[in-house]
């Protein structure tokens, strides 16, 4: 399993806290239930804090806490479970999420456009080589026509301008 | 019709290419059945009872004669010489290989057609009244919506992995051609209180196991919101749609779960947020793709009617064609033909490569180059001129595709069934081939009048038997197949459902049954005028029920 952003394996430097005690020091991706029972204890951190949501678990819960998170991760539970493709449309759009948005769980290499499209910036992925496979499966399209969460103009846009 | 730009080709392009790799890694072991099989569904490729099947999407039914000859080459080439055009509008290839599939997909691009999104859990071919833009009662053309839609929905990101499959449908008639009740979304144009078109906006329709007629949702919406509209209904069902079971997860169920207020009460928030977004149509968008479907050139043509009517006088069998198969079209001195491709014995919606090609020569010759696939699933010539009927209809009955039975008893849907299918219960096809054997007389097919017959092998209802005047479902019985009959279906602008008849019957004795239905109705209608499901509706289910199975409505026993 590989962490990649813009395209480059990174080190993940978030620990994944689940039910255990959450360690004095570094930056941690808790889960929703635990977000909740300790807000007020993350907020005061000095480090990084990130929350991981199921596919069950709308991100509106985090509205109001989204300027004080560095991270957001959304789970796909099954590839099959789109969910998150809207979560992230929200998570942008709506409520202006500005930190890292990542793809956890079941994440296909056919989905990863789709997945940026939406406004994803860092991925879980499972891969030989996720450089290479990355750079491979964001090449498939260059043509869109629909705006989504991302800056690639629309196929309209194009037309318009010409 | 609508072009590619290269904007259109590009992106199908792009999908060739990589759906080539994928196969490339399929064959090589790379990926497993498992991994590969939502990126196939994704291009169309299912894996039936004998073979791969190939859905080549027909946007909202709109075909070129040039188009239709690549059909017929790659029928030709790659399967087994025909294909099958589906309720959906679509052209389906039963006999492909997998290594294949990614030079048909080429073939098909060479074309300006695709497969993409003609299967998956995502949004499907848009479909659209087959006489749109040509029928005298439209208010608008349903095909620019269509073509804005289908672009919108292509590899659109968001909504690639919804909970099951989404269809939508449009018509622009207030005489409702398109069935858009029983689609996850149906739009149907009509005039606002200011007499300026819009929307009804339908939702939550479907058939299947659980069919259920689509409740409205927005009374009316203004054209170049539909896109904005269609996004908020789409977010709301990928959101909350349900996922834990594939029987439950379309749409309808959902909107039946929350009902349709509380539905309305989330798409209307969301709808809140997005208004006058960038998904608004700008009116210089709208004028674009409005002018790929300006009418032709048309020529002032004389009134033809008396011609045509000696015409008429003289050759009954023309007559009897020209009385089922030929529309009224807006433009004086032209018709609408619908070619029936339900001659009796053949399979519903099959057509032969070299019925293919004769046909796109037809189109050439006396309708502009175009065809329309009907999700009645029969071809149509848009723009016949009045005077070469007499001419179309000989050539079309020297290649067997001139049945006069549009509209009637014998013009029946049927899905593929047990014949192809791995889902079905029982044979579709043989059901369809005794019923059009046994009703081959045409006058007394024109007495009976206008009646649907549709035919599912199994509950998904491929074969639309739900909204069928006269359903037939092939259930199973301990291993034999048998059929279920209901009766009273319709998917116009006054959809209803079928009731259930009684027990189902073994397959021999449902062309008796269908007659002795048929026979019932002709003894109790009023007059010529009342239709099959006129006089259902007046009369109820009791003399139907009476008539097939006399007081023992007890479940056949199996022999």
């Amino acid at each position: 399993m590989a962490l990649v952003k813009q395209g480059k394996i990174v080190e993940d430097s978030f620990q994944r806290v689940t039910d255990e005690a959450i360690p004095t020091t570094g930056a941690v991706l808790v889960d929703l239930a635990t977000w909740q029972a300790q807000r007020e204890q993350l907020k005061g951190r000095a480090e990084p804090v990130g929350v991981v949501l199921k596919s069950d678990e709308h991100p509106e819960v985090l509205a109001d806490d989204l300027p004080g998170l560095a991270l957001v991760a959304l789970d796909f539970p099954t590839f099959r479970d789109g969910r998150a493709y809207s979560y992230a449309r929200l998570l942008r759009d709506r409520y202006e999420f500005t930190g890292e948005l990542r793809a956890v769980g079941d994440v296909l290499l056919e989905q990863l456009l789709y997945m940026q499209r939406c406004g994803f910036d860092a991925f879980e992925i499972e891969s030989d080589d996720p450089e290479r496979d990355f750079e491979t499966a964001l090449a498939d399209f260059t043509v869109w026509y629909q705006p989504a969460g991302d800056d690639r103009a629309s196929a309209l846009q194009l037309r318009h301008r010409r | 019709m609508y072009r590619y730009d290269e904007f259109d080709q590009q992106l199908v392009d792009e999908r060739v290419t990589q759906f080539r790799r994928q196969v490339e890694r399929r064959m090589a072991g790379e990926l497993t059945e498992d991994q590969f099989k939502p990126l196939r569904l994704m291009n169309g490729l299912y894996l039936q009872l004998h073979a791969y099947m190939l859905r080549v999407n027909v946007p909202y039914g709109m075909l070129s004669s040039r188009q239709l000859r690549q059909l017929a080459l790659i029928a030709r080439r790659y399967d087994r010489d025909y294909g099958h055009f589906t309720t959906r509008q679509n052209i389906q290839y039963n006999w492909v290989s997998l290594e294949d599939t990614p030079d048909i997909l080429a073939a098909l691009a060479e074309v300006e057609m695709n497969a993409m999104q003609s299967s998956g859990n995502c949004v499907r071919n848009i479909t659209a009244d087959q006489f749109a833009g040509r029928a005298k009662d439209e208010i608008e053309d349903p095909r620019v919506w269509c073509e804005l839609i289908r672009q919108y929905s292509i590899l659109n990101p968001e909504f690639a992995y919804l909970p099951r499959k989404f269809k939508i449908a449009v018509t622009g008639s207030p005489n409702d051609r398109a069935a858009v009740a029983v689609h996850d979304i149906g739009l149907r144009m009509h005039h606002g209180e200011d007499g300026k078109p819009g929307f009804e906006v339908i939702v939550g329709g479907g058939q299947g196991r659980t069919p259920v007629i689509g409740k409205t949702i927005r009374g009316w919406l203004e054209p170049e919101h539909v896109l904005g509209y269609v996004e908020a209904i789409l977010r709301i069902y990928n959101m909350y749609g349900r996922r834990d079971n594939l029987y439950k997860a379309r749409i309808k169920i959902l909107v039946n779960a929350v009902g349709i207020d509380k539905f309305r009460e989330l798409v209307d928030a969301e709808w809140e947020h997005l208004r006058g977004g960038e998904l608004t149509i700008p009116a210089e968008e709208i004028s674009r793709i409005h002018a790929y479907f300006a009418p032709p050139e048309w020529e002032e043509l004389p009134d033809g009617a008396a011609t045509l009517a000696a015409q008429l006088a003289e050759n009954e069998t023309f007559a009897h064609w020209h009385q089922a198969n030929v529309s009224e079209h807006k433009q004086p001195g032209y018709a609408i033909v619908t070619v029936s491709l339900k001659a009796p014995g053949r399979e519903p919606g099959d057509l032969d490569a070299d019925r293919m090609d004769a046909l796109a020569e037809l189109a050439d010759r006396f309708s502009c180059g175009e065809l329309r696939v009907s999700h009645r699933q029969n071809l149509v010539l848009a723009d016949v001129r009045q005077d070469q009927l007499l001419t179309l209809w000989q050539a079309l009955s020297a290649l067997e595709l001139a049945t006069p039975n549009i509209g009637l008893l014998t013009d029946m849907i049927a899905c593929p069934g047990l014949d192809y299918c791995a889902l079905a219960n029982a044979r579709s096809i043989p059901v369809a081939q005794d019923i059009s054997r046994h009703f081959i007389d045409v006058d007394k097919l024109q007495t009976i009048g206008n009646l649907s017959i549709n035919i599912s092998g199994c509950m998904n209802a491929c074969g639309h038997h739900h909204v069928g005047n006269i359903g037939i479902l092939g259930v199973d019985k301990r291993g034999k197949e048998y059929f279920q009959l209901t009766l009273g279906g319709a998917s116009d602008q006054q959809a209803s459902l079928g009731d259930r008849l009684g027990p189902a019957l073994p397959q021999d004795e449902v062309p008796g049954a269908i007659e002795t239905l048929v026979d019932t109705y002709l003894g109790l209608r009023q007059d010529a005028d009342e239709t099959f499901l006129e006089t259902y509706r007046r009369v109820g289910i009791t003399p139907f029920k009476t008539a097939v199975y006399g007081d023992d409505t007890s479940p056949r026993r199996v022999a």
